[in-house]
């Protein structure tokens, strides 16, 4: 295993996730080619593409959904083709459409994820509460999910997706759909997570405004990785005043449709 | 290792993790179909038609001779009785399966699939979870079908379970085999044209099949390789107290077989998931 040239990549704490070289191909159409980034244990990562860019390839490689054609992914050093399992037992998933069950309880869904990762009974509800709690919506354990509001569900779905402690946290574009309002609150609700309880966070998205300047981005475009590192390091290496400028200089999106576009 | 691993359980899985597992999706599913009325109606209501109208009609038209398990003549309606069993379980079985593309539009078969546990173990679940639903549907078909004379010896109410799980997890995994392979719901238009229909028509579940032989030696042949027939056929001797080996033989064969290809569909590297293309619902 060679060490790649990555700050995060020592050989005492592997990287959270890690993808090497990773390439993916529908038939002929080649969606992800020589992918390669890592990211360090407690940072906020933002994977920045515009749609069709191969976020949502590569999510779906990420949670196993698909098999690796060719290249690597190791969640925390643990291989996804070789260690799936322990794999996947370190990592959160919430994917970009709904996957809350809508004719059941907010409670009954959560049971049934902690269920899925082999946790059952008093300690499955006692998490599940406590995660409630968290966002606020304890005392709602037991209305139907088809009764709550698109942001509750992704705040709901987010909980959910740590009631198994995962210390890597994946997010497919989760804010689509949702107002200005409900995006802010699943925003913050992620980097506090990040911030207070040392969970790592793959933000995928195409929306420029929701970087921060402290966050690491990873630029994703046609399926390769143009940049990746630390925000101002981008910019820096872009030779561009800011992040969507440096987007669009580096995805080499059209001047007059720059403006919608990010 | 590292601290992150320390942090974390030994690796592996306990087998109580594998049993909570197995009980959360059992659980999931039960609740999901009390959620559903008109499925657990439709369900009720379509073998009773086929009882109480379809077999009222045929009744004078079709004799049924002394064949084994009978010993005596039975009315029609206590020859197809098994038959409506089974037609129940070949529904939910396919409508398990329609409830699983329906899941992976939805996304909540991904949310399955992203469990750490082996994915073999998590359909073989969804399996079970699916078969424990239709011996609720065909028990309560029963109970109504005991006011129409289809009486049984009581024993037979028991001995017939283990022959319903066995058919249950046959049609359960073709099913899931055939899940695999469409891709929208609109599909499940063709599974009952194509499925449905001609594995219940061609099949011992409406008519013995001397009868059939007699008419058309070819769709005897068709009838006998019908492994439907084989899972009618397994649940009527069982409900009076009797094994038939051949179905037995047939049914477990099948089950295997299906199961094997649905978990391998579904396995992320071999399956026709992989060769499909692009994630549903993706950007």
């Amino acid at each position: 295993m060679k060490p790649i040239m990555m700050p995060a990549a020592t050989t005492a704490d592997p990287p959270a996730l890690r993808v090497e070289n990773l390439s993916h191909a529908y038939g002929r159409r080649q969606a992800l080619e020589a992918v390669t980034f890592a990211i360090a244990p407690s940072t906020f990562t933002v994977l920045l593409g515009l749609n069709g860019a191969g976020k949502s390839t590569l999510f779906a490689l990420v949670t196993r959904l698909y098999a690796t054609q060719q290249g690597r992914i190791e969640i925390f050093g643990n291989d996804i083709g070789r260690m799936p399992g322990e794999a996947l037992r370190r990592l959160g998933v919430v994917f970009q459409s709904r996957t809350l069950d809508l004719d059941l309880s907010i409670m009954q869904n959560m049971v049934y994820h902690a269920a899925l990762h082999g946790i059952g009974g008093r300690e499955a509800r006692m998490r599940a509460g406590a995660a409630l709690a968290r966002i606020g919506l304890a005392e709602r354990a037991d209305d139907k999910v088809r009764d709550l509001s698109g942001g509750e569900m992704r705040r709901v779905e987010i909980a959910r997706a740590l009631l198994h402690r995962p210390r890597l946290l994946v997010l497919d574009e989760p804010t689509v759909g949702l107002d200005i309002r409900a995006r802010a609150d699943i925003l913050a609700q992620v980097r506090r997570l990040v911030a207070e309880e040392a969970v790592c966070a793959l933000w995928a998205t195409h929306l420029v405004d929701e970087i921060s300047v402290s966050d690491d981005v990873v630029v994703l475009h046609r399926g390769r990785v143009l940049a990746h590192g630390a925000v101002p390091q981008v910019v820096k290496d872009a030779g561009a005043p800011d992040i969507r400028a440096a987007f669009v200089k580096l995805a080499q999106i059209p001047a007059p449709t720059s403006s919608e576009a990010p | 290792m590292s601290a992150e691993t320390a942090l974390i359980r030994p690796s592996g899985f306990s087998i109580a993790q594998y049993a909570i597992c197995l009980k959360g999706i059992v659980w999931r599913e039960g609740l999901r179909f009390l959620h559903q009325r008109e499925r657990f109606i439709a369900a009720l209501v379509r073998p009773l038609v086929w009882l109480f109208i379809f077999a009222a009609g045929f009744r004078q038209v079709l004799g049924i001779s002394i064949i084994p398990p009978y010993e005596v003549y039975v009315l029609y309606e206590v020859y197809i009785a098994p038959g409506l069993m089974a037609m129940i379980q070949l529904f939910n079985g396919m409508q398990s399966s329609l409830s699983m593309v329906y899941d992976r539009e939805m996304g909540n078969m991904r949310t399955l699939l992203v469990s750490p546990l082996p994915r073999w173990y998590l359909l073989a679940a969804k399996l079970l979870a699916g078969t424990a639903v239709s011996l609720l549907q065909v028990y309560a078909f029963l109970v109504i079908a005991w006011f129409w004379d289809i009486e049984p010896p009581p024993i037979g109410y028991l001995t017939v379970l283990p022959a319903l799980v066995m058919s249950g997890l046959m049609l359960g995994a073709l099913g899931m085999l055939i899940s695999s392979a469409i891709r929208q719901l609109e599909n499940f238009a063709g599974v009952m044209n194509f499925v449905i229909f001609p594995m219940f028509f061609a099949s011992s579940a409406l008519y013995p099949l001397w009868r059939v032989k007699e008419s058309s030696p070819l769709l005897y042949y068709v009838c006998e390789l019908n492994p439907f027939t084989h899972a009618v056929e397994l649940i009527r001797f069982a409900f009076y107290g009797r094994i038939e080996w051949l179905s037995l033989a047939v049914v477990s064969g099948c089950t295997v077989l299906f199961m094997v290809g649905a978990v391998m569909a579904y396995d992320p590297s071999r399956g026709f998931l992989a060769r499909r293309g692009e994630p549903g619902g993706g950007a």
